[in-house]
C-alpha cells in the first residue's frame, strides 16, 4: 500500500535529526496558525498563491530562497562545528552517515533551493520593470514554474523527517549514488527534488527569453536594454541550454534505479565517467546563470550609486556574452584529473582561463564607472564594493586551479572549496544582497533599515574572509572535503578559525534577520514615497513603490539607454492625462495544484507507491486539460480606475497623503 | 606524530613532481597578483577618492566611454592569460601523470587499488602486496597502476605531486619519485561514502637498503592473497591496520580491473584500453 514507506522511516531515535525536525514542524505550524488568526487564508490564496503577477511571484521566490538560505546555512554550521571537533580520538558529533547527508543536502540547498531561487526572484520582480512591460510573457507559466520549484525545496526538507537525504555529494556521482552503493531513498530524494525544480528552471528560462525578445517598450531596442536584462537574457539562453542536459543526466542515473539498467555502473559495460561528463556540461553554464544576472544587478548599482552612466556598456554587454559562450567550452576543468590526455587538459584550461578576460573588463567597467563620478556608500553599494574585492580573489584562484598540474594537487583539496565559496559567496550572495538592498524599496515600497544593512555587511565581509581563508590554507595543507574526521594537529586551529568565522556570518544572517523585522516596524517611516529612492537610472524607477498591479499606465517610450535618466533630463511626463482600459492575465490556481500533484508524484515515485504515482500523475494532467477549457482567462483594469490610483501616488508623491 | 612533518603539504613537497607543481602555483599566482593586487587597490582608492562628499573630485556625470581605456582595459588581461596559457600547455605536457618519469634507475611498479575503504597495493615484480602502506627507494621512479574495485576515488600522495582517479574497470597511472625519505600521508582525494575520512595509507620513501629489508618484511608475513582472501578484504571495512601478504596470485590487478570479483559481474566489460600501460 505504501511501497518501502513504513513508520521506521521517521528517524525517532536521532535525537539531532528529530530537533530539528520539530523545529521545522513548529515553524510551519506557527506559520499556518498565524495565517488563520489573522483571517487572512482567502487573502493568500487569491492575492498570493495563486497569482500571475510578476512582482509578487517575484517575492515568493525570495522568501523561499532565504528560508532555505537559513535551512543550508544551518547545515554549513553543522560542518563548521564537526570539523572544528573532530581531530584525534575526538570524532566530533556527526557520524559519517549524518554528516554525509549534511554535506550534500548544504550544497544541493545552497545552489537549486538558495541561489537559484534568489536570483529568477530579482529577475521576476525587475526586469518587466526595466523593459517597460505589464507582466512576462507567460504569466501564468511563470506561477507554475515558482511552484514547481518550491515542491522540489519541500521535497528535500521532507526528506529530513521521512527517510534520508542523498549521502552522495551535490553532484551525485556515480557508481556512489547507484543502487549498489546508495540503497536507500536519499539518491531519490535528489534525484526527484532535481527534476520537479528543474522543469520549473527552465520554464522560467523560456519565460524570459520570451519576455525580453518580445516585450520591450517600444524605442528600447537591444542596445538601449539595461545590463541586467542583458545578463538576464544570456544566463536565460543558457538555463535553455543546459537544464535539459541535467534532466536527461539524472533520468538516465533514474532508469539505473529504478529499471536496472546500467548507463552509469560499474557493471554490465556502464560508464560512471559518462554521468561526470554530462552533469559537469550542464554544471558549468550553472555557474554562470547563477553569476551573469548579479553581475547585471552590478552593473545598475554602480552607476546609479556614482551618478554616472556605465563605463563602456559596449565592451560589458560583449563581455557577457563571451562568457556565456565560452562557459559551455570548459566543463572538463572539474576533472582534470580523471585522466585525460594533456592536449585535452590543456584545451580546457586554457578556454577557462580565456573567461578570465571578459570577467577582468566587467572589473574596470566598474571601477571607471565610479572614476569620475559621485560615490555614494549606501548599503548596496557597499556589497558592490565587498564584491569586487572577494571576487577578483575568488577568479585569481580559479585561474590558478585552470592550470592542470596545479589542479592535480589542489583538486577537491579545501582550496577548492575556498575557491568556489569566494566567487560564490563574494559574487552570487553578495550580489543578491546588494539587489535586494537595491530594489527593496521597489518591491515592497520601503526601504531596509539602513544602519543594519550596513552593519550585516561588515558581519558577512569580515566573517566570509575569517572562514574561508584558512580553507585555502588547509588546502596548500593537503586536506581534502568532506572529511568527517581527521587526525592531522597542524590543521585543527584552522579548522576552529573557519567555525569562528562562520559564527561570524552567522551574525550577519541574524543582523538581516533583525534587519527585516525593525524594516516592518518603521516601515511608515522607511517608507519610499517618491518612487526613485536612490535617483536611478532605469524605468522601474519611473513608477510608485510598490508598482501597481500594471505597472505601466502607459507605456513608456524609450529614446536613450538610461532611459529614465534621460526622461528626467528632459522632463517628460511620463503618464499624460488620458488613460485606457489595462489588460490583465487573471489569477489562476493551476499553477499551484500541478505542482502540489507533481509533489505529490515524486513523493509517491522516491517510496514505490506505484498507485499514488499513477494518481497523482493522471491528477497533474487531468489539471491541465480542465485549465485548457478555462476560457476566464483575463479581465480589463478600467480607465477611471487605472487614473484613480494613478492620481493616488501623485497624492502620495506630493506628500498630501 | 609521524607525519608531523606535512604541514604545508604541497608547499613543502618531497619529489620533483611536486616541487615543479608548486613552482606553477607560484608563478600563475605571481603574475595574477601584477594585475590582481593593483586593481584591489584601485577599487579602493577610486571609490574613496570620488566619494560624494568629495566636492573637490572632479565630477563628469556624462562620461563613459574612452576607447583608450577600453583598448588597455582589454589587452592587460588578454596578456596575462596569454602567459598562463603558454604555461598549461606546457605544463600539462610535462607533468602528464602518465609521463615516465626519466631516470637511470629501473622504474618500481606499484598496482594500487582502491577497495572500501582502503588501499591495496601491489607490486608485481616481487609478488607482494601490502594495505594502506606503500614503499619505495628514495630517488627511484615509482609507477602507480591505478583502478578502483569499487566507487570512484583520487590516488593522491599530497607532499609526492599529482592526484589521479581511480575508476572501476579502468586503468589510470600516477608516475611519482621521492627525492628525500621520510613518511608521507596518502589519502582518497574523492569522496566515497561512510569510511572515506580514515581511508589513509602511508607513503615511506626509505634508503635502498631500507627499502629492501622492508620486502623482505612483507615477504616474511604469513598471510597471502589469493581469491579467496582477496574476496575478503573487499568486503567494506574501516580504518583497516597496515596488512601485509607475502604471496599474491598472479594477475590479481588484472582480474579486478576485468571486474571478475564483483558481485554480478557476469557480463562485467573487459578492462577499457589504458594509457601508458606497463
Amino acid at each position: 500500500m505504501f511501497g518501502k514507506l513504513t513508520l521506521s522511516a521517521i528517524p525517532f531515535n536521532v535525537p539531532i535529526v528529530m530537533g530539528a525536525v520539530a523545529f521545522m514542524v513548529l515553524c510551519v505550524l506557527a506559520v499556518l496558525a498565524t495565517v488563520t488568526y489573522l483571517g487572512k487564508w482567502k487573502y493568500l490564496w487569491t492575492e498570493w498563491l495563486t497569482s500571475v503577477d510578476h512582482k509578487k511571484i517575484g517575492i515568493m521566490y525570495m522568501i523561499l530562497a532565504f528560508v532555505m538560505l537559513l535551512r543550508g546555512f544551518a547545515d554549513a554550521i553543522m560542518m563548521r562545528t564537526q570539523q572544528a571537533l573532530s581531530f584525534g580520538s575526538n570524532m566530533g558529533y556527526l557520524p559519517p552517515e549524518h554528516f554525509d547527508q549534511v554535506f550534500s543536502a548544504h550544497g544541493t540547498i545552497m545552489i537549486f533551493f538558495m541561489a537559484m531561487p534568489f536570483i529568477i526572484g530579482l529577475m521576476n520582480c525587475i526586469l518587466p520593470l526595466q523593459i517597460g512591460a505589464r507582466d512576462v510573457a507567460f504569466p501564468l507559466l511563470n506561477n507554475f514554474s515558482f511552484w514547481l520549484t518550491a515542491a522540489g525545496a519541500v521535497l528535500v526538507n521532507v526528506s529530513l523527517a521521512i527517510g534520508n537525504f542523498s549521502r552522495a555529494g551535490w553532484l551525485a556521482y556515480p557508481p556512489l549514488s547507484e543502487l549498489h552503493f546508495s540503497p536507500g531513498v536519499g539518491v531519490d530524494y535528489y534525484i526527484w527534488a532535481l527534476q520537479i525544480s528543474g522543469i520549473g528552471t527552465t520554464l522560467t528560462g523560456v519565460n524570459f527569453i520570451a519576455t525580453i525578445l518580445k516585450m520591450r517598450a517600444p524605442g528600447m531596442n537591444m542596445t538601449r536594454m539595461p545590463v541586467f536584462v542583458w545578463a538576464s537574457l544570456c544566463a536565460s539562453v543558457l538555463i535553455v541550454v543546459a537544464f535539459p542536459i541535467l534532466t536527461v543526466t539524472l533520468g538516465l542515473l533514474t532508469m539505473d534505479r529504478y529499471l536496472g539498467m546500467h548507463f552509469f555502473t560499474n557493471s554490465h559495460g556502464g560508464d560512471p565517467m559518462m554521468y561526470v561528463n554530462l552533469i559537469w556540461i550542464w554544471g558549468h553554464p550553472e555557474v554562470y546563470i547563477l553569476i551573469l544576472p548579479l553581475f547585471g544587478v552590478f552593473s545598475e548599482i554602480v552607476p546609479t550609486f556614482s551618478g554616472k552612466p556605465l563605463f563602456g556598456y559596449t565592451s560589458m554587454v560583449y563581455a557577457t556574452m563571451a562568457i556565456a559562450v565560452l562557459s559551455m567550452l570548459v566543463w572538463l576543468h572539474h576533472f582534470f584529473t580523471m585522466g585525460a590526455g594533456p592536449a585535452v587538459n590543456a584545451f580546457y584550461g586554457i578556454t577557462t582561463m580565456i573567461i578570465a578576460v571578459p570577467t577582468g573588463v566587467k572589473i574596470f567597467n566598474w571601477i571607471f564607472t565610479m572614476y569620475r563620478g559621485r560615490v555614494r556608500f549606501d548599503t548596496p553599494m557597499l556589497w558592490t564594493l565587498g564584491f569586487l574585492i572577494t571576487f577578483t580573489i575568488g577568479g585569481m584562484s580559479g585561474v590558478l586551479l585552470a592550470e592542470p598540474p596545479a589542479d592535480f594537487v589542489l583538486h577537491n583539496s579545501l582550496f577548492l572549496i575556498a575557491h568556489f565559496h569566494n566567487v560564490i559567496i563574494g559574487g552570487v550572495v553578495f550580489g543578491v544582497f546588494a539587489g535586494v538592498s537595491y530594489w527593496f524599496p521597489k518591491i515592497t515600497g520601503f526601504r531596509l533599515h539602513e544602519g543594519l544593512g550596513k552593519l550585516a555587511f561588515w558581519f558577512w565581509f569580515v566573517g566570509f574572509y575569517v572562514a574561508f581563508m584558512p580553507l585555502y590554507a588547509l588546502g596548500l595543507m593537503g586536506a581534502t572535503r568532506r572529511m568527517d574526521h581527521y587526525n592531522v594537529a597542524a590543521w585543527h586551529p584552522l579548522f576552529i578559525i573557519a567555525a569562528v568565522g562562520a559564527g561570524i556570518i552567522a551574525l550577519g544572517i541574524g543582523t538581516q534577520v533583525l534587519q527585516l523585522v525593525v524594516t516592518f516596524i518603521q516601515r511608515e517611516k522607511l517608507r519610499d514615497t517618491t518612487g526613485d529612492p536612490w535617483n536611478g537610472r532605469t524605468l522601474e524607477w519611473s513608477l510608485p513603490s510598490p508598482a501597481p498591479a500594471y505597472n505601466f499606465a502607459r507605456i513608456p517610450i524609450v529614446r536613450e539607454r538610461d532611459a529614465y535618466w534621460d526622461m528626467k533630463k528632459r522632463g517628460v511626463d511620463l503618464k499624460g492625462s488620458t488613460f485606457v482600459p489595462i489588460h490583465m492575465p487573471r489569477n489562476k490556481a493551476t499553477g499551484f495544484i500541478m505542482a502540489g500533484c507533481m509533489f505529490v508524484t515524486g513523493f509517491a515515485l522516491i517510496w514505490h507507491i506505484w498507485w499514488l504515482v499513477i494518481a497523482g500523475f493522471a491528477a497533474t494532467v487531468a489539471t491541465l486539460i480542465r485549465h485548457a477549457f478555462d476560457d476566464d482567462r483575463d479581465y480589463h483594469i478600467g480607465a477611471d480606475e487605472v487614473r484613480k490610483s494613478e492620481a493616488l501616488y501623485d497624492r502620495v508623491k506630493a506628500g498630501s497623503v | 606524530m609521524l607525519l608531523a612533518g606535512c604541514h604545508g603539504a604541497l608547499l613543502h613537497p618531497a619529489g620533483p613532481i611536486g616541487m615543479a607543481e608548486r613552482s606553477i602555483i607560484y608563478t600563475a599566482t605571481g603574475l595574477m597578483l601584477v594585475v590582481v593586487a593593483p586593481v584591489i587597490v584601485l577599487v579602493v582608492l577610486i571609490a574613496w577618492r570620488y566619494r560624494a562628499s568629495n566636492t573637490k573630485a572632479r565630477y563628469e556625470p556624462e562620461w563613459s566611454h574612452s576607447t583608450r581605456i577600453e583598448v588597455v582595459m582589454w589587452t592587460i588581461p588578454v596578456i596575462i592569460v596569454s602567459i598562463l596559457g603558454v604555461i598549461a600547455w606546457r605544463s600539462s605536457h610535462q607533468l602528464d601523470p602518465f609521463r615516465r618519469i626519466p631516470s637511470p634507475d629501473r622504474p618500481i611498479h606499484v598496482e594500487a587499488v582502491a577497495l572500501n575503504w582502503k588501499w591495496l597495493f601491489i607490486y608485481p615484480d616481487l609478488h607482494i602486496a601490502s594495505v594502506n602502506e606503500v614503499a619505495m627507494p628514495v630517488g627511484v621512479p615509482v609507477v602507480f597502476h591505478i583502478t578502483s574495485a569499487t566507487v570512484m576515488n583520487s590516488f593522491f600522495i599530497p607532499r609526492l605531486g599529482s592526484q589521479i582517479y581511480a575508476m572501476a574497470n579502468m586503468q589510470t597511472a600516477d608516475n611519482l619519485v621521492a627525492s628525500r625519505t621520510g613518511t608521507f600521508r596518502g589519502i582518497s582525494a574523492n569522496f566515497s561514502g561512510a569510511g572515506f575520512s580514515g581511508m589513509t595509507f602511508k607513503a615511506v620513501s626509505m634508503t635502498p637498503a631500507d627499502f629492501k629489508q622492508w620486502v623482505a618484511k612483507v615477504a616474511a608475513s604469513s598471510q597471502h592473497l589469493h581469491a579467496a582472501q582477496f574476496v575478503a578484504l573487499d568486503k567494506p571495512s574501516e580504518n583497516v591496520p597496515v596488512t601485509y601478504y607475502s604471496h599474491v596470485m598472479p594477475n590479481l590487478f588484472e582480474q579486478i580491473l576485468a571486474g571478475k570479483f564483483r558481485s554480478g559481474h557476469l557480463l562485467a566489460r573487459a578492462a577499457a584500453p589504458a594509457r601508458g600501460s606497463k
